[in-house]
């Protein structure tokens, strides 16, 4: 009793809004469940769903291998599978602190190694498929892990550079991260699907692929750029002078004391990035290459399911938000104990 | 930074990364100029003068016909990408206080309601929200002659929201609506999608914002007298202000440069038609040059704009 009083009824205003919320509830929550659940259609059959007033979930359940694997040789659907557990599988094995140490980069390039064969074949019995035949899930979890993986050392690059004394290096740093935060990622990925083959030498070509990789990663290593900075600036300026003072070079310094440091500090911000980089592959859509969400627009054009665009894309809302939200909710554990480890710091230093 | 000061091994660094960064850019001149030649493509902008030859569905302040230049049709890209940016900006920032302000409320329901938002439209790609609202308005929403009337004189149909104007209310004549102001359902969606997906983020910001008050600050304001909406007023709000700036700043210039996914679902902002006059004339380089070069001169100036404001309304002592 005590806790609704304090909690919903604290005072006319409170009451008011917990009246609304409860009425607003009250009004909508029904039909909702009415569409998604009670009247919803679960079978793949598009007459049916025309003739019911809830959801079409049958879309979902006939094109599921579609949306999931894209254009990929039907029979071979379990590679893409297998490589996307993996790749994932990769992932949640990083997110443990007691695995940030020197086995990590052996393992990923023995994933990447194992999920490349699964993906092209070619090799061990494996039917050779081109990349121009990959799509859906694994595109979006392959585009996203290659950005992340080579924006990130380029990332680190940059953000010394952009703190170098030197002033021309500094000033290419400058130019390069302001110019790409500067404008819309599609113009970048516009830019490499149309500019970057004019800008190769002839008969030199990139597969389209490869192309928009290449922007991802441009794009990536900008912003990451400015949280690794960020990173930087909250080491001490002592870390510094006790690194030089050792006698170590500059990369001995970066390498030994302030980056171990910085990057500790740049985990959280560091995630959120790439949940935003995660979120900005669906842009490939416009480009025409066929990521997760590019898979889901594309069922929608056969005339049997053309029409149920609002279930398709809360089905695509709740993939990326699973992931997504798996992140977040991954970041703000690390900053838990980061904030506790500093209080305990600052304790002990008074 | 005298440059007298710098050690031979300095010099030689920032001597190579020019020249590397010299380099790169002198390959791509020379080979596109190669390929422009083979593919006989003439450069420079004097295509922008001729005449466009496609309609353009929404326009904000300016008229266009199919008659006019493609510099005309760009105008007007940028005027309604300016537009959607604008409406959406206030819409975002109304919202995301709204939202922010009820995650720091002593109401349970409320607080879990912002929560919930903020979480879930965080987390989903702009891109499906935008697919997802197009979809719920031209699919969700009936036809114009069982158009939703949620308050008089407003019709909500799969044709688009129509409004009261000065000439008058829209009726319904035949199977469409005459007379009143239209809003297409392209221009509803991205207008929607943006500022529900922006107002995620500052409603984050805002939240911070407050939090970052101290404590003393919300008691020295009780102790005044003052109600917890007057203490937000006049105490808390004017000082998170100065905390909340700079992020707000960064997000209205997310919400301008996510406008450009307007081209997805067909409103046409300057990307939208950028890319139709770089597929009619071939005119690849300069098109999106032009994109670039209006993005960056926005996100500068309203850098420039938050940083002059940021300096002004910094404690004076």
């Amino acid at each position: 009793m005590k806790w609704i009083r304090e909690n919903l009824f604290s005072g006319w205003l409170s009451g008011a809004a917990t009246l609304l919320i409860l009425f607003l509830l009250w009004r909508s929550l029904p039909p909702f469940v009415d569409w998604a659940f009670l009247d919803a259609v679960w079978r793949p059959d598009s007459k049916a769903c025309r003739a019911s007033e809830g959801a079409c979930w049958g879309f979902i359940a006939d094109k599921h291998r579609f949306i999931l694997f894209g254009t990929y040789p039907y029979d071979e659907h379990w590679r893409p599978a297998v490589s996307s557990f993996l790749l994932v599988g990769l992932w949640i094995w990083s997110c443990f602190r007691r695995n940030w140490n020197r086995l990590l980069i052996p393992v990923w390039l023995g994933g990447l190694t194992v999920i490349g064969v699964l993906m092209w074949g070619g090799v061990f019995g494996l039917r050779y498929v081109e990349n121009e035949r990959w799509g859906g899930l694994i595109l979006t979890l392959l585009l996203s892990t290659f950005g992340v993986a080579i924006a990130f050392p380029l990332s680190i690059l940059l953000a010394l550079a952009r703190r170098s004394k030197m002033p021309v290096i500094h000033w290419l740093a400058v130019a390069y991260i302001e110019l790409i935060r500067g404008v819309p990622l599609i113009s970048l990925l516009f830019m490499a699907s149309v500019l970057l083959p004019l800008f190769l030498p002839e008969g030199v070509t990139i597969d389209k692929l490869l192309r928009a990789q290449i922007a991802m990663i441009l794009f990536a290593a900008a912003y990451l750029a400015e949280v690794v900075r960020g990173g930087l600036q909250a080491i001490d300026h002592e870390q510094y002078d006790a690194a030089a003072a050792i006698g170590l070079g500059y990369w001995g310094q970066m390498g030994y004391i302030i980056l171990p440091q910085a990057l500790r500090i740049a985990v959280p911000p560091l995630v959120n990035t790439i949940v935003a980089f995660f979120k900005d592959t669906s842009l490939v859509l416009i480009i025409g290459l066929f990521d997760l969400l590019s898979t889901i627009k594309v069922s929608l054009n056969e005339p049997a399911w053309s029409g149920f665009g609002v279930e398709a894309y809360v089905f695509a809302s709740l993939i990326y938000f699973i992931f997504c939200y798996a992140m977040s909710a991954y970041s703000k554990s690390l900053e838990r104990p980061v904030a506790e480890r500093a209080a305990a710091r600052a304790a002990d230093a008074a | 930074m005298a440059s007298g000061g710098f050690k031979p091994k300095e010099v030689a660094y920032q001597a190579a990364a020019l020249a590397a960064v010299l380099a790169v850019v002198w390959f791509f001149v020379s080979n596109t100029v190669a390929n422009l030649d083979a593919r006989r493509i003439a450069s420079g902008f004097g295509f922008l003068q001729r005449e466009a030859g496609f309609e353009i569905g929404e326009k904000f302040f300016l008229t266009y016909g199919a008659a006019d230049t493609y510099a005309r049709a760009l105008v007007v890209g940028v005027l309604n990408t300016l537009g959607v940016a604008i409406i959406g900006i206030v819409l975002a920032t109304g919202l995301g206080a709204a939202v922010g302000l009820s995650r720091l409320s002593p109401n349970f329901m409320l607080r879990s309601a912002a929560a919930a938002y903020v979480e879930f439209f965080r987390n989903v790609p702009l891109l499906v929200q935008l697919f997802f609202w197009y979809a719920l308005i031209t699919e969700g929403l009936p036809g114009p002659r069982e158009a939703l009337s949620p308050l008089p004189g407003v019709f909500l149909s799969n044709r688009g929201i129509l409004l009261p104007s000065l000439e008058g209310a829209p009726r319904l004549e035949g199977f469409n609506f005459v007379g009143g102001t239209a809003i297409t359902p392209e221009f509803a969606a991205l207008l929607a999608g943006l500022s529900v997906y922006t107002a995620a983020f500052i409603a984050e910001i805002v939240r911070a914002g407050v939090l970052a008050i101290e404590r003393g600050q919300w008691d020295a304001a009780q102790a005044m007298g003052l109600t917890r909406g007057e203490s937000l007023h006049f105490i808390i709000v004017p000082q998170a202000l100065r905390v909340v700036i700079p992020p707000l700043a960064s997000q209205y210039l997310n919400l301008t440069k996510n406008s450009s996914l307007a081209v997805a679902i067909g409103y046409p902002d300057l990307v939208s038609i950028a890319n139709t006059t770089l597929n009619q004339t071939g005119q690849a380089i300069e098109g999106i040059a032009i994109i670039m070069g209006v993005y960056l001169t926005i996100s500068l100036s309203i850098s420039a704009f938050m940083n002059w404001y940021n300096a002004r309304i910094a404690f004076r002592r």
